[in-house]
């Protein structure tokens, strides 16, 4: 039994299965993220006057990224066209940048993770609020116990609103320095993760499930790099759709991210 | 002429016309048991595989059901035989034998849950659409046979993530099939995690479906199988497909962004000043609760013309077949399909008219409310027509489909009043919605589905079930249903609220007298009727349960198109073998040419070569 046009197009339709395939499933992706993207606009309409966040990521790191991924969707492109002139050196070369950007995007977004993580927000018991990069914590350090230090790297405001807007004039004229707070002074710490606001709990997930895309896509198009191209000797007409169709993923999660980059990072 | 593919030599020796395999499935070498009905890509063994679990779960819906029934008709009475059992296995929320309040609120979670996303929809969609869809269409399998296999596991996956999760401390979900926030993740279990695991897992499967179905149906139709020459029932599947391909990822979306609430502890929909338990909840605040509610509702709404569409398809193949003429307005039903699909997307709000999301929104979503049940009128008005005129042959699955016309017909009328915003308020919250929608999902489509298994079950194996206890099943089954659900109007009517693990004693006038409109004796006694009927409904079912699995060796042996019919799936051998067709099909006509003038028989095979052209070398093709 074999199923007909996995490889050449259905003359009616004038395609063939997996492209077909792919396309239905990034219809689904649109559904997905358009769900998300439809969240974050209703949460962010719906935030407190003046407590919406601007400026909190690194715009330098983002361009980077977006960068990065542009650049991927070029070499993604060569490659196919490489496979398409039927010239494999050229199809490697092509495709073994485009893991290289990947995993260098994945390796700034991790450290930019790791920065939020990293930089936390104390409510201290005289009603101020002490913000900043952690340094260390004493050794003997217990929230609960009341005892230890906690070493930050940043500022003491009077209120919250004011660590909101980080573009605005007062945010960037800020001195930041290293500050010891004792635990006995700490009524509230908590660092930039997801539960920190709205914001940090939506940026998370969308770029998070962002990232997971890069890696699925990644990791399939490293296999097509590496063992599965020896199809590439058996049935190179084959092996050509699926670096096309793995490509259309491709460009569809750096084409989510160029939504992702100014809804976040830019607003 | 029986069948025009038996002209040709069979496409393998070993697929002899009348199989003995129970399975459907040959293969030159054999391979081993778990090749063959746990790791197999044949989208026959798959579709069986689905309807087997899928059935098996519906039966476990049904048991979690009859426990709730016993403690809205008993409240805090100890479930007699079960009771013990119950304890045994899930400890302290089932204290002495008698359900607690919680566990109330788990089982009727679960059951909406397991009944919708493990039993109806993978029935009517998966099940049914992987095994008839390809055969119908002239198609060797699937467009991705492994895809295929894939989905299968993930829902197989999902489903023992929702099972286990009866299991663990505190239990399985309990904040509804809907999953409302901030009560899904207030309430201290880890059920609900397991509940969202479980759903992306069910979800994901059913996009792979999707994709494959959608591939299958618009790559691998047969040489002239245009269109307008596909049955209805591919129709269904294809619109079908399409709304679940679209209308879950948000859902999937919700399921993240509540699963991220449940664990990593963030407030997507959780608001500024939530009080747990009087105490001020430690999270950050500043999410919706209604933003769930449109998420849900924008997968809710579409799901329910996933349970329905396919349905509808069933009954469509029956009832032609069955009247012995062709299906009244064919056209007219496949773009009230396309329409339905279309604006079942934009309808999901009338779900939320308590919520108070303001008059503009709900005037627009009352209108589209409207407008939907236009299409769905049409289809089933045409599937009337369709009896007018013909000499119809009653069998087993004939009297399941003419059942579920009159019982989707109650459901859907009474839908309106549910439509209109004004209405709704009243009946929202009552037993009137659990009445009008299990009307549309039970005697509708489940009537369907079993239709469906009556008809297709002498193609999978070669032989009939039995006609005797199918009419058994059938008129047990539709008397039982409707004892069961009919009270349910008259109690919602009369106020009964459908989220309470008591039954409305609290409000009965036997237990507050000086209240007005307390809920009568005559309404808190339909109580106990609808428990004995559903007890009696799944008494009903046994001759079904035994009828399956009997007939699989003794039921009386048929050929390959016992039901004379005209579509290509009838058109293969018996059980058909890997790859389907001994020769690829060539359609030549419409789907349903019964009686047609002039012909020996009263039906016309698609694929049968038109009067006075010369046979076909089929083999030029390929």
């Amino acid at each position: 039994m074999e199923i007909p046009y996995t490889v050449q197009n259905r003359p009616d339709t004038g395609i063939y299965n997996a492209k077909l395939g792919i396309w239905l499933f990034l219809a689904s992706e649109v559904m997905l993220f358009g769900g998300l993207f439809s969240a974050y606009v209703l949460l962010r309409v719906g935030a407190e006057p003046g407590m919406w966040p601007h400026g909190w990521l690194n715009v330098t790191l983002g361009t980077v990224n977006t960068l990065l991924l542009a650049l991927s969707a070029i070499t993604t492109l060569l490659a196919w066209a490489a496979c398409k002139v039927r010239d494999f050196g050229k199809f490697k070369i092509f495709h073994g940048c485009t893991i290289l950007l990947a995993l260098t995007f994945l390796g700034i977004k991790s450290y930019e993770y790791h920065d939020k993580l990293i930089h936390y927000e104390i409510a201290l018991t005289n009603g101020k609020f002490a913000d900043g990069h952690l340094v260390e914590k004493s050794k003997d350090f217990d929230l609960l116990k009341k005892i230890g230090t906690v070493t930050l790297h940043g500022h003491i405001v009077e209120d919250r609103r004011e660590l909101m807007d980080l573009r605005s004039p007062e945010a960037q004229a800020a001195k930041h320095e290293d500050i010891t707070i004792a635990a006995a002074d700490i009524k509230k710490m908590g660092n930039y993760g997801p539960r920190h606001n709205t914001f940090t709990a939506i940026y998370f997930t969308l770029t998070g499930l962002h990232a997971l895309h890069i890696l699925g896509g990644t990791l399939v198009i490293f296999y097509f790099w590496g063992p599965g191209s020896r199809m590439w000797k058996t049935d190179p007409e084959r092996f050509t759709n699926r670096i096309e169709v793995s490509g259309l993923f491709w460009h569809f999660v750096d084409l989510v991210w160029i939504f992702l980059f100014p809804v976040l990072y830019l607003t | 002429m029986q069948s025009n593919v038996q002209q040709f030599p069979p496409f393998r020796e070993a697929a002899a016309p009348h199989g003995h395999d129970d399975h459907g499935h040959h293969e030159h070498a054999e391979p081993g048991f778990w090749q063959q009905y746990v790791f197999s890509t044949d989208h026959k063994v798959i579709g069986i595989q689905y309807g087997l679990v899928s059935l098996s779960f519906m039966l476990f819906g049904f048991f979690l059901m009859l426990l709730m029934r016993w403690q809205i008709a008993h409240p805090g009475v100890p479930v007699p035989v079960l009771g013990p059992l119950l304890e045994k296995v899930l400890g302290q929320p089932a204290a002495h034998g008698a359900i607690s309040p919680d566990l109330y609120n788990s089982f009727g979670a679960m059951h909406g849950t397991i009944m919708v996303f493990l039993g109806v929809v993978p029935l009517a969609f998966a099940a049914f659409g992987n095994y008839v869809t390809p055969l119908m269409i002239g198609a060797p399998d699937m467009a991705f046979p492994k895809l295929n296999m894939a989905s299968f596991h993930v829902f197989f996956l999902g489903g023992v993530v929702m099972l286990v999760s009866f299991f663990i401390p505190g239990g399985a979900a309990q904040a509804g099939w809907t999953a409302y926030s901030p009560l899904a993740t207030t309430i201290p279990t880890n059920g609900q995690a397991f509940w969202l695991v479980g759903m992306v897992l069910l979800i994901t499967s059913s996009l792979l479906g999707a994709v494959n179905f959608i591939a299958t149906i618009i790559q691998l139709r047969a040489p002239g199988m245009t269109w307008m020459r596909m049955p209805f029932f591919v129709w269904a599947q294809f619109v079908t497909a399409f709304i679940l391909l679209l209308a879950f990822p948000p859902l999937e979306a919700a399921g993240v962004l509540q699963l991220m609430d449940n664990v990593a502890h963030t407030s997507f929909f959780l608001p500024t000043g939530l009080a747990v338990g009087g105490q001020l909840a430690d999270v950050s605040g500043g999410g919706s609760p209604l933003l769930w509610q449109h998420l849900f509702w924008f997968l809710g709404h579409p799901e329910v013309y996933v349970l329905i569409l396919p349905a509808m398809g069933i009954v469509a193949e029956i009832v032609a077949n069955n009247t012995r003429k062709p299906l009244w307005g064919y056209k007219s039903l496949v773009y009230s399909a396309l329409f339905v699909g279309f604006l079942s997307f934009i309808v999901w709000a009338h779900h939320m008219y308590l919520t108070g999301m303001g008059q503009k929104i709900a005037t627009f979503f009352q209108t589209t409310t409207m407008i939907i049940s236009v299409p769905s009128v049409i289809i089933l008005t045409c599937l009337f027509l369709s009896l007018w005129g013909g000499s119809i042959r009653i069998n087993t699955p004939m009297l399941f489909a003419l059942g579920f016309l009159p019982m989707f017909g109650i459901g859907g009328l009474t839908g309106l009043p549910l439509g209109l915003a004004a209405a709704d308020l009243y009946l929202h919250d009552t037993y009137y919605v659990i009445a009008h929608f299990h009307y549309v999902v039970a005697p509708g489509t489940i009537f369907a589905l079993f239709a469906g298994v009556y008809f297709w079950f002498p193609k999978m194996t070669g032989r009939k079930m039995n006609e005797f206890w199918g009419r058994v099943h059938f008129w047990c089954s539709f008397t039982f249903m409707n004892v069961v659900f009919m009270p349910m109007f008259a109690q919602g009517i009369k106020g009964m609220l459908r989220r309470m693990s008591d039954g409305g004693v609290n409000y009965s006038a036997a237990r507050v007298p000086n209240a007005i409109d307390a809920l009568p004796g005559t309404v808190m006694q339909l109580n106990g009727w609808i428990l004995w009927a559903a007890i009696a409904l799944g008494i009903a079912q046994l001759p079904f349960i035994i009828n399956l699995f009997w007939s699989i060796r003794h039921g009386e042996k048929v050929d390959n198109n016992p039901w004379q019919a005209t579509t290509l799936d009838w058109q293969t051998p018996t059980p058909p073998p890997h790859g389907n067709f001994a020769h690829e099909p060539h359609t030549v006509r419409g789907p349903y040419e019964y009686s047609a003038p002039g012909h020996a028989t009263d039906f016309t095979p698609q694929d049968e070569p038109a009067a006075g052209a010369a046979p076909k070398n089929k083999t030029e093709h390929h």
